[in-house]
């Protein structure tokens, strides 16, 4: 029997179960209506949400609630579609988390009221797009 | 003034360096063309205009940094990377801190080995200067800053200030300069961060070498021979690219809160997998030395390991990351001038060696199972399909852009639990290789046989078993892939260790690089599997307050919060955290926060206290990086102080808030891993409502929740930083307050100035409480004390057990040295027939 073949055979099968997986394993973004839909259908997988800070008319982030002990927080994310959802976040609050441009959470719903994230990713107002010279030195 | 001076010969030299990369593969070119008789002067002709790049390029990175090093804040790139504060040695990290100086560093260091290839290869200088010319030429229209009406060719880092935003001020005055520029990322003021991105580079850099002798020997038909003086760079490249892997996940261990060293982030991704190919490469590249096979499998992975090199860079310079990784990239309009040269570097390629394949000798003999070849060859394929699990995933956001650019909409994101994801592959893989690395290197020195094999690896074998059985159970490695792991591991480290004592009784150790690198790798498999597999929190809280949602109490809380002084039981250890501290130039240990006050000038302080034998009240003392403060934690057993850690942490304003390192104790067998994670903020406290009491000299009462000494007062003559005049009565009240096992002496002090009262109050900061002396009541003998409360200091800290990662460390330093010895032997070799005349 020639090895060759064989190998080849081995390779490709190894590669297609990388595929399948990667694709199976993927995460998707997601609003939170449509990932409240995917909760109601039995679906637990965790997935992204992009959005931002709920914030006041001054402009000031509203709706952080850090627990006593510090060392978890609820926050209220507005995500890309406007719909506002109440956010657990099991860490204790990023240092710069209230001056993000957007944050990403990676998680999934707990019940209708809580979403739970595992992780977050946040954007910050880059140095580079920063218009403003600090009046430095005026 | 605006010296724009030094910007303007940046650009012009970065103009200069980008016409000279093109003559020089002109020149080149002609070279490789020209007779016998022209080629000489040719030959100089092309080396002048590369010695011009040469100079120019040096010239770019000398003006550059001469803008960093001497503040020339109306520079952007000066204002946005660096600071007056900052140390000379992190001036050299702000240079790398932007893309633009990233570009300048890399056609830097391609510069240095153009000019090493030149002066070591007699007939590859033309074809493979030409491949280096065109890099370059890619390489500086990165930073060219070139607009032609609406098309921009690079980003300039020479650009002033003043181009680069449109701030009011300028309107006003022009020649505007701030005192001062936003300071470097703090993150990067590490000392590993002045020499991880150089060395990065250098291994992104000579990556090219063996791809430019690739191509060489594709345009000039020597379709085996390019692989001997390659091979040596191969190894280098190799070597240098996982030190820089190395030193960028160590940099990570003791800078970053990421938790660990490796976090499966497409950044850290983006490199492995080159580096993972290219050692496939060289694995494949020794076997044809060796039995002229598996050719052209060498020769798609050379050009594979330079392309990924290419789409690493493209991937995390051109902003497609965006959100899908936690370091933030900026896009400054370069992913399109990416792409062309990712796109150029893999057509030449593909169509080279399209055009070559017929010609290419492969052996059609079938490798047999009892040949190196064929082992090689699995090894090799391992190797290859590990990069593809990983670069796959890391792709979904360019598969995203690729999409949504043919406007469809792709949702994918990459996988919520990226470290759970890579590690199930990953582990198997790791496995499969390190199996391999110790069957393979008994075919590399001797022929075998079925009978041979199983003579031959028996012994190894079973010693093999004994330990990782000693192992697996003096350790407590219940987990079956981590026991599998753990025989795997210890197997090529005995079978290597076996070959190496072979080769060093024939003293042949000039042999053993390959041997030294598997025991290094197979060390390094076996402290990953331990330090990550069986890192343990121990920080969990068990505050045992409950919470208003139920599923809330079910969730681990992985962090403590601990008040100042307040003892808290932690898995083995008691802690206390103890307060704030500083580093103050020329001492070794922390100094409290508490003792130094502050001046006007950036990184002074005044000691408000005596402190040891090193400065006295009222001294001037020069801080380290002022923004940055050492949280004193104190860890006991058995009510004996072991020891303290001091993670740092910076509260940056410009930088976006609190910036943590860790700070660790470090075992023979582990780690103790500790940072904070947040802290209290006492600048501008709220103070609550006032709170009123009285005492008696001598009395013990509570303030609050602290028991309170009243011992009694004391009619001053002189009161600090207040003039006393004639007539005037001075009394301060001695009180002690105790928090758990520390005592605090604080004294107010209440003046008497012609009928008035002047009340100085007392502020502790760390017990978060204002003491002011409100009345005396002589009549009663009582004195009234008003108390205002804000917060007790505290941090909020997570500690983690990190088992073994010194193995991972060690093994990491034996595999660099067993590519070192294998570069020596491998250029040895080269050196040779090149000074037969035969290359």
């Amino acid at each position: 029997m020639k090895k060759g073949p064989l190998i080849g055979i081995g390779i490709i099968a190894v590669a297609i179960v990388i595929i399948m997986t990667s694709i199976g394993d993927a995460s998707s973004y997601e609003t939170f209506d449509t990932a409240w839909e995917m909760k109601e259908d039995g679906n637990d997988k965790a997935i992204h949400v992009v959005g931002q800070l709920k914030k006041d008319t001054s402009g000031e982030v509203t709706g952080l609630n850090v627990r006593d002990d510090k060392t978890s927080f609820t926050f209220v994310l507005v995500d890309n579609d406007g719909t506002e959802q109440e956010v657990f976040y099991n860490e204790p609050v990023p240092a710069d988390f209230t001056r993000s441009e957007s944050v990403v959470v990676i998680g999934s719903y707990k019940n209708e009221e809580i979403f739970i994230a595992d992780k977050i990713l946040m954007k910050c107002p880059s140095k580079y797009q920063e218009t403003e010279v600090q009046a430095a030195g005026m | 003034m605006i010296n724009t001076f030094i910007g303007n010969m940046g650009h012009l030299m970065t103009i200069v360096a980008f016409v000279s990369s093109l003559v020089t593969a002109f020149a080149y070119f002609k070279y490789f063309q020209a007779t016998e008789i022209e080629k000489a002067s040719w030959q100089r002709f092309s080396r002048i205009s590369f010695y011009v790049h040469a100079g120019s390029s040096i010239m770019i990175a000398f003006s550059l940094f001469e803008i960093i090093y001497n503040h020339r804040f109306e520079y952007f790139y000066a204002y946005s990377h660096s600071s007056m504060a900052l140390p000379v040695h992190y001036m050299i990290s702000s240079f790398w801190e932007g893309q633009e100086g990233a570009f300048i560093l890399w056609i830097f260091w391609n510069v240095i080995l153009g000019l090493i290839l030149i002066h070591t290869n007699k007939v590859w200088e033309a074809p493979v200067m030409i491949v280096f010319a065109l890099v370059q030429a890619f390489l500086v229209s990165m930073i060219l800053g070139v607009v032609i009406g609406d098309l921009k060719i690079g980003s300039s880092p020479f650009i002033l200030l003043r181009d680069a935003t449109n701030a009011p001020i300028f309107q006003m005055n022009p020649d505007f300069i701030p005192e001062d520029g936003t300071g470097l990322n703090p993150l990067l003021q590490n000392i590993w961060m002045v020499i991880h991105p150089p060395t990065l580079f250098l291994g992104y850099a000579s990556t090219l070498v063996p791809f430019a002798f690739l191509m060489g020997g594709l345009v000039t038909k020597r379709y085996s021979e390019w692989i001997r003086p390659a091979l040596p760079w191969a190894i280098f490249s190799a070597m240098i690219l996982g030190m820089g892997i190395l030193m960028g996940a160590y940099w990570a261990y003791v800078t970053l809160n990421f938790g660990g060293y490796w976090n499966w982030d497409p950044v850290e991704n983006a490199v492995y997998v080159p580096w993972l190919i290219l050692v496939a490469a060289i694995h494949t590249m020794i076997t044809f030395k060796k039995s002229a096979t598996a050719l052209k499998t060498s020769i798609v992975l050379v050009i594979l390991s330079f392309i990924l090199v290419l789409y690493a860079t493209f991937l995390t310079r051109s902003g497609i990351l965006g959100d899908a990784s936690v370091h933030s990239f900026t896009d400054l309009g370069l992913s399109g001038q990416l792409f062309i040269y990712l796109i150029f570097f893999a057509l030449v390629a593909i169509f080279l060696s399209v055009r070559a394949w017929k010609y290419i000798p492969s052996s059609e003999r079938e490798a047999s199972v009892y040949s190196r070849e064929f082992w090689i060859f699995i090894g090799a394929t391992t190797l290859g399909l590990m990069g593809f699990q990983v670069i796959l995933p890391t792709s979904i956001p360019a598969w995203n852009a690729l999409v949504e650019s043919f406007g469809g909409i792709s949702n994918m994101a990459p996988p919520a639990d990226q470290v759970e994801f890579y590690t199930k592959f990953q582990l198997w893989f790791g496995i499969v290789l390190a199996l391999l690395t110790a069957v393979g290197q008994f075919f590399w020195w001797q022929k075998m046989d079925k009978k041979a094999l199983k003579d031959a690896l028996l012994t190894p074998y079973i010693i093999a078993v004994i330990i990782s059985a000693l192992v697996i159970v003096l350790a407590k490695v219940y987990d079956w892939k981590y026991m599998i792991l753990v025989v795997a591991g210890t197997f090529t480290i005995v079978a290597n260790a076996v070959i190496l004592s072979r080769l060093l009784k024939k003293s042949a150790f000039k042999l053993a690089g390959g041997s030294l690198a598997h025991i290094g790798l197979g060390m390094m498999l076996v402290g990953i599997m331990f330090s990550s597999g069986y890192s343990e929190t121990i920080s969990i809280n068990m505050s045992g307050l409950t919470y208003s949602n139920s599923w809330e109490d079910e969730l681990n809380k992985e962090h403590v919060l601990l008040w100042i002084n307040k003892p808290l039981q932690m898995k083995d250890y008691t802690v206390i955290y103890r307060g704030r501290q500083k580093k103050v130039e020329g001492i070794q240990e922390y100094v409290p926060a508490k003792i130094l006050e502050a001046t006007d000038k950036v990184n002074e302080a005044i000691a408000l206290e005596d402190y040891k034998d090193y400065f006295k009240k009222g001294d001037k003392v020069n801080i380290v990086l002022e923004e940055n403060d050492y949280f004193q934690i104190e860890y006991y057993q058995n009510e004996v102080l072991k020891f303290s850690l001091s993670p740092m942490s910076q509260f940056n304003e410009g930088m976006g808030g609190l910036i943590s390192s860790p700070d660790s104790k470090i075992y023979l067998d582990k780690d103790l891993y500790t940072y904070v994670a947040a802290m209290n903020d006492y600048e501008d406290p709220e103070w609550k409502e006032d709170q009123f009491y009285e005492a008696a000299p001598g009395e013990q009462f509570h303030i609050a929740d602290y028991v309170t000494y009243f011992d009694g007062a004391e009619v001053m003559q002189e009161i600090e930083g207040y003039t006393l005049q004639e007539g005037d009565v001075a009394v301060k009240a001695k009180l002690r307050i105790l928090d758990y096992d520390v005592e605090k002496k604080i004294e107010p002090t209440f003046i008497i100035r012609n009928n008035q009262v002047g009340k100085l109050p007392e502020i502790d900061n760390e017990l978060g409480i204002k003491v002011t002396l409100e009345n005396i009541l002589p009549e009663e003998n009582k004195f009234v004390f008003k108390v205002n409360q804000y917060q007790k200091d505290y941090v909020v800290m997570k500690a983690i057990v990190k088992p073994y990662i010194n193995l991972l460390w060690i093994g990491s330093l034996i595999m660099l040295v067993g590519f070192t010895v294998a570069i020596y032997r491998r250029f040895d070799e080269f050196k040779k027939m090149r000074d037969k005349g035969l290359e």
